[in-house]
């Protein structure tokens, strides 16, 4: 089963904007862009072509592990409204 | 500004926070829990179970009416290489059990529930943004409506805590302080579950995953049984993914395709995906707790023993702790540090700091011994499995010499005391001081 099927089997309320807010500029000077990595989600898309970092964050799971992985501390990070986001019934 | 105040706002309703304000309510006190998610628990993951006996501490009577899942009475420790797997059973159906199961998005909506019952006023779908300050005393907060006042505010805001942060309590975690967890939910009919892992009624299983998908990682897996559900999940220290180039879910696929584990699960239907991280710095990390106006309790106050998989537990006594402190600090009038230490030092007389004090080193041991503990043995567990196993005409001593002679010889002398003097070490520290 693919990370897509697993995530549309969860409950999300998206917002419009995002509640992530990584610092472009620091992303292009990051090596090993550890956010694509540690997230539960693959909410962090590096797109080459763009030079930019692809933010899906309706599908965030809002863990905070790339707040705390990010090497430049550069995600300005906020949990989603109280109407928005992610709710687990099976937690 | 009156309307607005209260005597104690607490940020956050999991079991900590809702441990802490039934207290206070229970005195009589005006208490106002906050909770961002939609209902309590809707934001909330772990693995599974709740401890009996400190749940007992707040609901004397839980058992009679929360929305349990199974009683556990079978605890397995898995020990998996790549292919094969070892796995210990340790079996007791006590009368009185020491855990059940439960689904937080039921059972933390249950407590929060009574806890209203009991005067408690709860206030959902609101985020506190930030900590109003006025003297260097927290004196309130700021959610995204309205700005809300109190003698006093808990902070019982998860792992992330951002609030204690604010007010300068904690420092920014660190990549080996936590762990990533996923976990994933799958409906079984209750009979499969009562074959497939050799149970009656309600009973229930915990099994703990060491190895598999994880060999050398700083991790571990876990299944639970809910009545009818499976919960499979593991978690992982943030800093291996970058390491080993692969993601968290990719870990627990690996996991889940295991031949221990697959069986286990198959043909059940996926219920729900979830994350969560879980504060893994032990004694070492715990921020500082106490401050003006203000007091840090549960996952916010990183007081997990992973060792033992104890967090809920933890998080309902040391909120039990900071209730009983904010109804003392209420009625002297007094909400200054000095008057709310007395939480702090509740909690350093409770098991709640002495276990984690206890295993104080225990992570910086694992980290830098991980190979070894959570690697190299693993395997020749189950190596040594199948040389005992194996009928193949070779003589028995020749295999058991072999056995010897690859244990040593895949691993130098050298580590091998290094080895043996971190288990002296570990074992000197958690049993004499
Ligand atoms: S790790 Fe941080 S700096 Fe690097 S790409 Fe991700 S968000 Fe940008
Ligand atoms: S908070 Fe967790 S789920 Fe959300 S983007 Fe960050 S790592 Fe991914």
């Amino acid at each position: 089963m693919s990370l897509e099927d697993k995530l549309s089997k969860i409950k999300y309320e998206p917002d419009t904007v995002s509640h992530l807010r990584p610092d472009q500029e620091k992303c292009k000077t990051c090596k090993k862009k550890i956010c694509t990595y540690v997230c539960p989600a693959n909410v962090y898309e590096w797109i080459e072509d763009e030079d930019k970092l692809l933010v899906k964050f309706e599908n965030c799971l809002e863990c905070g592990a790339c707040r705390i992985a990010c090497e430049k501390k550069c995600i300005e990070w906020e949990y989603p409204k109280g109407t928005k986001g992610v709710t687990f019934k099976n937690g | 500004m009156s309307e607005n105040k209260t005597e104690v706002i607490v940020v956050g309703a999991g079991p900590a926070g809702i441990a802490c304000a039934v207290k206070i309510a229970r005195s009589g006190h005006k208490v106002i829990l906050i909770e961002r998610g939609k209902f309590s628990g809707s934001k909330n993951i772990f693995g599974g179970a709740i401890y009996a006996q400190p749940t007992r501490e707040i609901f004397p009577d839980f058992e009679k009416t929360a929305p349990l899942e199974r009683k556990n009475v079978e605890h397995k420790y898995a020990i998996l290489g790549e292919y094969d797997g070892t796995v210990v059973s340790y079996t007791n159906k006590h009368e009185l059990p020491v855990s059940y199961t439960v689904l937080r998005g039921k059972f933390d909506r249950w407590m929060a529930e009574e806890a209203k019952k009991e005067g408690v006023i709860l206030v959902e779908e609101t985020v506190v943004r930030e900590l109003i300050v006025k003297d260097e005393a927290v004196v309130g907060v700021k959610t995204e409506l309205e700005d809300y006042y109190a003698d006093i505010v808990v902070l019982a805001d998860g792992v992330n805590s951002l609030l204690a942060k604010q007010i300068g309590l904690r420092e920014d975690l660190e990549t080996k302080d936590v762990a990533v967890s996923v976990k994933e939910v799958f409906k079984l009919p209750k009979e499969k579950i009562n074959d497939r892992f050799h149970l009656n009624d309600d009973e229930g299983c915990i099994y703990e995953i060491f190895g598999g998908s994880m060999l050398g990682m700083l991790g571990l897996g876990f299944i639970y049984t809910n009545k009818e559900s499976v919960s499979i999940g593991l978690g992982v220290t943030l800093d291996e993914f970058e390491k080993h180039k692969t993601k968290p879910y990719e870990l627990l696929d690996k996991l889940k395709q295991h031949p221990v584990i697959a069986p286990l699960i198959k043909d059940g239907e996926l219920l729900e995906y979830s994350a969560h991280l879980i504060p893994e710095g032990g004694y070492k990390k715990i921020p500082t707790i106490v401050g003006a106006g203000v007091m840090v309790v549960g996952d916010a106050a990183m007081l997990v023993n992973n060792f033992h998989w104890e967090g809920t537990n933890l998080a309902m006594i040391s909120g039990k702790l900071a209730g009983e402190t904010a109804v003392v600090a209420l009625a002297k009038g007094d909400f200054s540090e000095n008057s709310l230490d007395r939480y702090r030092i509740e909690l350093e007389k409770s098991f709640v700091i002495k276990d984690l004090k206890t295993y104080r080193n225990l992570m910086d041991e694992i980290h830098l011994r991980k190979e070894s503990f959570l690697k190299y043995y693993l395997e020749r567990i189950n190596m040594f499995f199948e040389m005992f196993i194996s009928v193949n005409g070779v003589p028995k001593r020749k295999l058991f010499w072999d056995f010897i002679k690859n244990f040593i010889k895949n691993r130098s002398i050298k580590e091998l005391f290094k080895d043996f003097f971190s288990v002296v070490k570990l074992l000197w520290s958690i049993l004499i001081k």
